[in-house]
Order: structure tokens, then sequence, then C-alpha cells
């Protein structure tokens, strides 16, 4: 066992775990912290997604002990209380989930996508979440949601 | 584009209301069977068979029984007799029925069946107990190719059976031969629809546990069904199905490949109630890649009659459909729910259907998202754009000619279905407009021309589709075990709220919010003080489930009619409260009031308090306020529309490019017009990734080679365009509400258009058929093979 730990959500949380344990599994099975759905056994599906550090990464390919010592935001601790991120807003409004599976990992996606590129082409939003994958929307939503959650985050920050 | 136009009139119902499921989706306040953790738990992991067909010759679980935290170790001998599934859907008389027993003793059947199981504490401990559990397998010949089953000799899937083919159905509409004779052109095709592996983004996952002092054990389940699978369960394991409750939590997509009962979920009933403890099961995506159903699987050999005008005379319609293994739910009635859907909106005289079910040793075929409609969907969509090659017809003009047309209905087509609305004419106007569709035939036929090496083509799909199953005693004359009828309870509390328990299961659809908006129109009270309840036997008892495009157009009829009993009960109230006679009472709004002295009324709230108290209701009536339906659909629902699609298609490297996609629907009226477009597109990605994408591939010893998500191809948002969607309205005559189904229309109608559309663009290379998916590999084989002088 090793001893780790972690912000997750602003709290920091302490766990002795074995060092295969993936990281996801301790935030949902230890922490009981279930938002973070696990939706591949291969790093395909993105359904995982949380920051760490404030960068998206899949957390089923992330060992516990790897996130050590770091900050980790999931789709729980997004929101600002009460107040909802801008992404979680846009997909609210643009209906850009459906059984919303793949949501937490989509709109922490969105998060990291805008933090990096605050003013996406359609083109732009459409590769920059290739990494995750939706079997309700056909993504025609979801782009339209970050679209907006951009133009929403632009005029909140000029 | 969009028709989300915004009613001014007050109505909920057309309004696209943003939904009441998002906040708990968004925020991860979810509830994934997967989430749950109850004390004393004890993880099940399965052993899949790594052969397709085998006999189990020794199996040693010594070594995984004394592993660390495992509690038991169980293989098919201490289960002899329990099945792990069962077919509702016995197509023939003399089909031959091979069901998945729940573990296998003596033989596997497909790579991915269950030899054993581990129970253990938790979860990473269980999965490491499967790598010591040894098993023997003696090989056996694997049947892979359904056609090669089917010959004299093959190796058989049941040896009991001594044959590979599970069912022949054939039915002849009309006088096929006669048609034919007066044909002057006849059109045969061989069209091959793939398989595939339905993918919901949730795996499947369920957890059985005893429920304290009760006999009781609750199952939750990643489930479309659970009120057939709560009775399917009781029938399986034998026990009580009082003291079974199924719950249908947060449930993360479906597609098909959640109607279904599955061994995991039997085991866990069974195992739950032997030890006394919770069980708990959730799959790998692996996992669901072998051993949850697979879809479509059809051979289609397709020959049209026709004149030389164009005029449609009949069709015939020869399938072969892969079973796989075994016999899940409704393997086998799901080609034969296209069977008549053939000859799609156009006018024929004859209509000859087969369909022979095949066994192989593959991953059992089930329902998936349009189940037996996409199929049907396809091969007349596509033989139609070849019979207008054939005649040298535009493929746009030749469907004109031969549909029904909008003043013809409602029209009882060839196979004896009677379409209530529908208006074919509108519907492609309108996509035609949004298309662009002349200047874009006007830039292909400059490509043409000039040799460009990308071509353009044209893809159309004007479909139909029967959904919403349906009336009781017809899915009884098809041998369905099952009834088509839903049910709806309004309640109106005390202190008015309401509780609106459906029967239909959403995993995605919007119910909590659509059914909310039927409601409040009918009864008078906001949508944000309904509360919708579905998806637990416990508290909603009654219901069919959701599959089929099925929930709004049957239990939309259910929410429609118990509401408009509340009204009915209220208002009998309200007259006795007001002194007037329920003749004077108006209702709107939630208001009732007396006609000529709309000062004197009541709200329906009111009503429900005074129903509540009972201090002063009429003699003859029962205290509190609701209503309850149960409602069998007059007939099935009819949506339809015209997609089209642009394609480029590089005729150097087989490289396909969908450029431009326009779908127009009509589904009658919207609830939620938002929602409607958003079941279109999804719709239009899986019928798309069928087209462009996906495909099940095994080698030929019987082992799925796309076993994982990086095999098998999901599209990402990087594969596909933003969608081009409109909606005519023409509404049902059969359904109360107007509605007709839409769940699977965009996926129905896709597929057809896509591959219409690169098989267009390479006409001038001699190209008359594309396999799907439409890969630059398959594309460049199909451009070598016409090159070479035969058709692909």
């Amino acid at each position: 066992m090793t001893h780790i730990g972690v912000t997750v959500d602003g709290i920091l949380r302490h766990g002795d775990v074995e060092p295969r344990r993936l990281l996801v599994h301790w935030l949902r099975e230890d922490l009981g912290l279930v938002g973070t759905p696990v939706g591949c056994d291969t790093s395909n599906c993105g359904a995982c997604t949380v920051l760490i550090d404030g960068r998206s990464a899949k957390s089923c390919s992330v060992l516990a002990v790897q996130a050590d010592g770091t900050s980790v935001t999931t789709i729980q601790g997004l929101a600002d209380g009460d107040e909802w991120h801008p992404v979680q807003k846009a997909f609210k409004e643009c209906h850009g989930l459906q059984c919303g599976f793949c949501t937490p990992g989509m709109v922490l996606a969105a998060v990291d996508l805008l933090s990096e590129n605050p003013d996406p082409t359609e083109q732009e939003i459409r590769e920059g979440l290739e990494g995750n994958l939706c079997r309700c929307t056909g993504y025609h939503n979801i782009v339209k949601a970050v679209a907006m959650a951009a133009a929403d985050m632009k005029g909140a920050s000029a | 584009m969009t028709s989300t136009v915004e009613r001014t009139d007050g109505a909920a119902i057309g309004r696209s209301d943003r939904r009441k499921e998002d906040g708990r989706l968004l925020t991860g306040r979810t509830n994934w069977t997967d989430n749950i953790q109850l004390p004393g738990t004890l993880h099940m992991a399965t052993l899949r068979s790594s052969v397709a067909h085998a006999r189990i010759t020794r199996i040693d679980t010594s070594a995984a029984a004394a592993a660390e935290g495992v509690f038991a170790v169980y293989t098919g001998a201490d289960f002899p007799d329990l099945l792990g599934t069962t077919c509702v859907w016995p197509v023939t008389d003399d089909i031959k029925t091979a069901t998945m027993p729940a573990i296998c003793s003596d033989k596997v059947s497909f790579a991915g069946d269950v030899v054993a199981i581990v129970l253990a504490t938790e979860k990473y401990l269980a999965v490491d107990a499967l790598d010591l559990i040894d098993v023997d397998y003696e090989p056996l010949p694997a049947v892979v190719d359904m056609e090669k089953a089917l010959e004299a000799g093959s190796t058989n899937v049941h040896e009991d059976f001594g044959t590979n083919q599970c069912f022949t159905m054939n039915v002849p509409w009309g006088d096929y031969a006669a048609a034919k004779a007066k044909a002057d052109v006849v059109v045969t095709r061989r069209f091959i629809n793939q398989r595939l592996i339905p993918s919901p983004m949730e795996p499947r996952s369920v957890v059985a546990a005893p429920m304290g002092m009760s006999d009781e054990i609750t199952i939750w389940t990643s489930t479309q069904i659970p009120h057939v699978l709560r009775v399917l369960l009781a029938l399986l394991t034998g026990i009580n199905e009082n003291n079974l409750r199924v719950v249908a939590p947060d449930v993360g997509g479906g597609f098909g490949a959640k109607l279904q009962i599955n061994r995991e979920e039997v085991l866990s009933v069974v195992l739950a109630k032997k030890l006394g403890r919770p069980i708990k099961w959730t799959e790998g995506r692996s996992e669901h890649m072998v051993s949850t159903h697979h879809g479509r699987d059809q051979i289609q050999d397709i020959e049209i009659a026709a004149t030389s005008d164009g005029t449609i005379l009949g069709l015939k319609v020869d399938l072969k459909a892969d079973m796989g293994a075994y016999l899940q739910i409704i393997t086998p009635g799901t080609p034969l729910l296209g069977m008549f859907m053939y000859s799609g909106i156009y006018k024929m005289d004859a209509l000859d259907f087969t369909c022979t079910g095949v066994y192989t040793n593959k991953t059992p075929t089930d329902a998936y998202r349009g189940a037996g409609r996409p199929e049907a969907t396809y091969a007349i969509e596509r033989i139609v754009d070849e019979l207008a090659h054939e005649l040298g017809m535009e493929p746009l003009e030749l469907r004109k000619k031969n549909w029904i047309k909008h003043e013809e209905f409602p029209y009882t087509q060839i196979a004896g279905l009677t379409y209530d609305t529908g208006n074919y004419e509108a519907a492609t106007a309108r996509a035609v407009e949004l298309f662009g569709y002349d200047e874009l035939r006007a830039e292909q036929a400059a490509r043409r021309a000039s040799g460009d090496k990308v071509q353009l083509g044209i893809g159309i799909s004007t479909f139909t589709e029967m959904c919403g199953l349906a009336p009781s005693r017809t899915l009884g004359a098809l041998k369905y075990a099952a009834g088509g009828w839903e049910h709806c309870t309004i309640r109106v509390t005390p202190t008015g709220k309401v509780e609106l328990v459906t029967g239909t299961s959403p995993h995605g659809q919007g119910h909590e919010t659509a059914w909310s908006q039927i409601a409040s129109d009918i009864i008078g009270i906001p949508v944000e003080d309904i509360e919708v309840v579905h998806g637990d036997t416990g508290r909603a008892p009654y219901g069919m489930d959701t599959y089929g495009s099925r929930s709004l157009a049957v239990g939309g009829q259910a929410i429609k009619a118990a509401g408009e009993r509340v009204v009915e009960k209220a208002r009998l109230m309200a007259a006795h409260q007001l002194e007037v006679s329920p003749d004077d009472i108006e209702f709107s709004h939630g208001t009732f009031s007396v006609k000529g002295d709309p000062e004197k009324s009541t709200t329906i709230q009111a009503v429900a308090w005074a129903a509540f108290t009972a201090h002063n209701i009429p003699d003859d009536m029962e205290p509190m306020l609701a209503g309850e339906s149960t409602v069998d659909p007059q007939d099935f629902s009819y949506p339809h529309g015209t997609h089209l699609a642009a394609m480029e298609v590089d005729t150097e490297t087989g490289m396909v490019t969908l450029r431009k996609y326009v779908a127009v629907d009509d589904c009658g009226v919207q609830v939620n017009p938002m929602i409607v477009e958003g079941q279109v597109h999804g719709g239009l990605a899986q019928g798309i990734a069928q087209a462009m994408f996906e495909g099940a591939l095994y080698d030929a010893d019987g082992n799925l080679l796309t076993a994982s998500m990086g095999e098998y191809l999901l599209p990402s948002a990087s594969d596909l365009p933003s969608f081009i969607t409109d909606r005519t309205v023409t509404p049902s005559t059969t359904h109360p509400l107007g509605t007709k189904g839409i769940g699977e229309a965009g996926t129905i109608a896709s597929t057809p258009a896509i591959i219409n559309g690169v098989v267009d663009a390479l006409r001038p290379l001699g190209v008359n058929d594309v396999f799907m998916p439409a890969s630059p590999q398959n594309v460049w084989r199909a451009i070598q093979t016409a090159q070479n002088g035969g058709a692909a």
C-alpha cells in the first residue's frame, strides 16, 4: 500500500492504495465520488475524464499513486457552489446531453479545450473533443454548447 | 436549421423546454447502477470462453477458490438447469430454439460464452482469480459464415438440431411471379447489412440484493425493460414475482443493447437469494463487445420488377439473418420486424418475403436501434436507386412516380399495414430546398465532365417505418409473447403537486421533461410541479418499457387518458364545491369556473386538497384525486421523412467524406422539438456510422477481431459534420396526441442515404455497390473490381 494525498474538488484527501489502483476507482469506490463514470477499459471513450492540475486526463489511465500531490477536479467540483460553470450551463441550454453518461468527461474535456483555445472554430471543437465518445447526441449539440460556452466566457472576461 | 418555434398560446406541448434531467447529469449527482455500493457486496467476475466452439473436457477451479478474497467459484455443474436468457418470440411453429445456459457445462458456442464465475470481496480480487481457473477445451470447427453454415455437411452449432437453420419464414403478399411476368426490367442485387455492436456508453451493470427482513430481492440493473425483466426473472428463477423488485436507475443509453435479459442478471438474482448477500457485476468494455448482443448481420438478396416507365410492380426479398449462437429475447423476431417494411413508401402489387435464421458460433444478435427496419429500408432505398440507374431515370423522379400520394392516405400497403397519414411530397420538397439539390447536381455533372479525382454523389433516402409496438392482438398474431399496451397513473397530491407514474423506462430520451409537458397541458398544473416516476417496479408496477420508438407513441396515449380521468373527477368535485351542475363547469389552465360567471371558480390544486380532506365531496365519490389508464394502441406509428447526403469520394484512395446531410423528418405533433431534434441527431450518427465506420469482424476461427473501442470505430466529433434538420408536421390520426415515434428514424433513414451517395459518386466508374462500412479499403476495392470488369 502506498500513501497518497490528493486535493479533490478543493479538499485534501488521503488514502492508502495498491500501486495498481486506478485513479478512477479510488475516486469512485474509496472516496465515493461516483459522478465520474467508467465507460471503457481501454482509455478510448473519455467518460472518466477529470482535470489534474487543470489539464484534462482520463482517470482510467492514471494510477492513483500518480495523482499524489496533485489537484483533481471532477464534475462534482466544477460548479462554484450553486453557480454552474459556463460549459455546464451551455450543455443544458443547447441540449448537449441525452443519457448523460459521457457528459462529465465531455464537459471537463471542453473546459480544458477552452482554457487552451478560448475562441475555437467548429472544426477545432470537433478535433479537440475527439478523445471523448458520445453515442446519443451525434455531437451536433455538444459542439453548439462548447461554442456557446466560449462566447459566454469571452463575454464574461471582456 | 431548427423547427424549435416557441408557442405563444401557453401550451406546454410544442415547447422546447430545457430538460429536468440535466441538473443531476451535469453535476455528477447521478445514480448509475455501478455507483451502488452496499455493505457485504460480493463482486462477480465472469470467465469467458477464449474459443468459439469447443467441448469443455476439464475445468479446475481449486486454485481460484483458494485465492485471496475469493468467496466462491461456480461452474456450469453448480447450476445445471439454470438458463441465462429466454426467447419470447418463437417466430414459427417449427423454430429450433437454442437457449444459452447461465453457465456452460459441457460445451461453449461462442468466444465470450461463460464457463465459470468468481465471487470475491473486491472486484480486483475477483478478476485476479479468473486467471487461476484452468479450462481444457477440445476444439470443434467454428461455424462463422452463414451460407457455409447452411451447406450440407457443415458442422452444426447445436448438434441436436442436425442443421444450422433456425427457422425459415415465407410470406407472399400478392403474386410476385405474375408481377415479374409483366415487368420490362428486373434488377437483382445482394446487399450485406453488416454486424454491429450497439455500444451504449454505460456498460451493463447489475446489483442484486436481498432486502432486510422481507423475502424481497431488489435488482438494480442497467436495462431498458425493468417490467418485462421482472416477469422473465420470475419465470427463469422460480422466485415469486412479488419478491422481485427491478429498478432501472439512471441508465446510460441502450439502443436495444439493454432490451434484453442476460445471464449475469439471472445469476446475480439466484446468488443473492442463495447467499443472502448483495451481488454486483459490471462489465468491462471489451467484455461488452463479446458478450452483449450484436445487431444487424443480414445477407439480403433483393429483386425488383418494374415497367420501362418506372412503375414498380413487385419486390422479392430473400434474407439470411445471423442469429449467433443462441436465441435471446427477440433474436429471431428482429429481422422480421422489417418484414412489413420492405415496400417502404411505394405502391406495388406484390412483395414476396423469405427469411432464414442461421445459427453460427458468434455472439447472439438481437435488437439494435431500428431492429429489422434499418435493414428493410436499406434494401428498398438501395434497390430503388439501382432501378433508377437501370432505367436511366432521376432517382427522385422514380420515387415520386411510385410513392403513396398524400391525398391517398390512409393507405393500406402491400404487406397489409395501413399508414394513417403522411406527406412525402412536403418532406421531400423541404429537403430538396435545404439541400440545394439542383446546385449539387450541377456540381456533380461538372466534376464528372472534368474527370475530377474527387467525385460528388447525392444520396437519397425517402423512408417510412413502423414503430410504437403495438396493438397487443397484432403482436399475439405474430407469436410475440408480450402485449403492446402502456400504463400511466397520475396522482395530484394534497399540496397540488403531481406524481406521474409511467410504465416507460427512459435511458436518455428526456421522458421526465416531455411527460411533464403532456400532463401539464391536460391537467393544468405547471411542469415544475410534476414529478415523473419511472423504471422501478416498486413504485411503477405496470409497464411495457422503452424500445421501438414506443414511449411517446404508446405511453403518451396513457398519459393523456390518465390526465383526462383526473380532470373528469376534479370537474365533478369542483361542481359540487361551486354548487353548480358539472355541465356548467369550464376547465382551462388549471382553473374550473362557472360558465357565464367566471368569478366563481376554483383551481385543480384546491380541488386536490378538498379531495384529500374529503370533508365535502359528492356522496358517491371516493376521496383523493388520481386517474390511471392502461392503453392498448389502435395501430403502429408511421413516421417518415426525406434524407439527402452529399458524399465526396476520392477515386484514387477510396476516402469518403460526408460533406452535407439534410434530414427532414415527419413525426407528427412534436411534444418537445428540442428533444425530437436531439433524437434525430443521435439516430443519424448511428446510421451514418453503419454506412461509414462500424463493423464487427470475426476471423475464420470465430474470434471477434473488433473487441475494443480501439478496433471498433465508433465515430467521434471529428468524424461527423453538423446536420441540417427540419420537420414537416403531418399529425397521426390513430394516436390521440397526433404524435409519431422518432427514436429510430434517423438511424433507419441515414444508412441508405450515405451508401446511395457513395455509389452515385462512383457510377461513372461502373460501381453499383459498396460494402459497408464505406471505408477507404472497401471503396477502393469496389472501384478496382468495377474497373476490372466485374460489378462490386
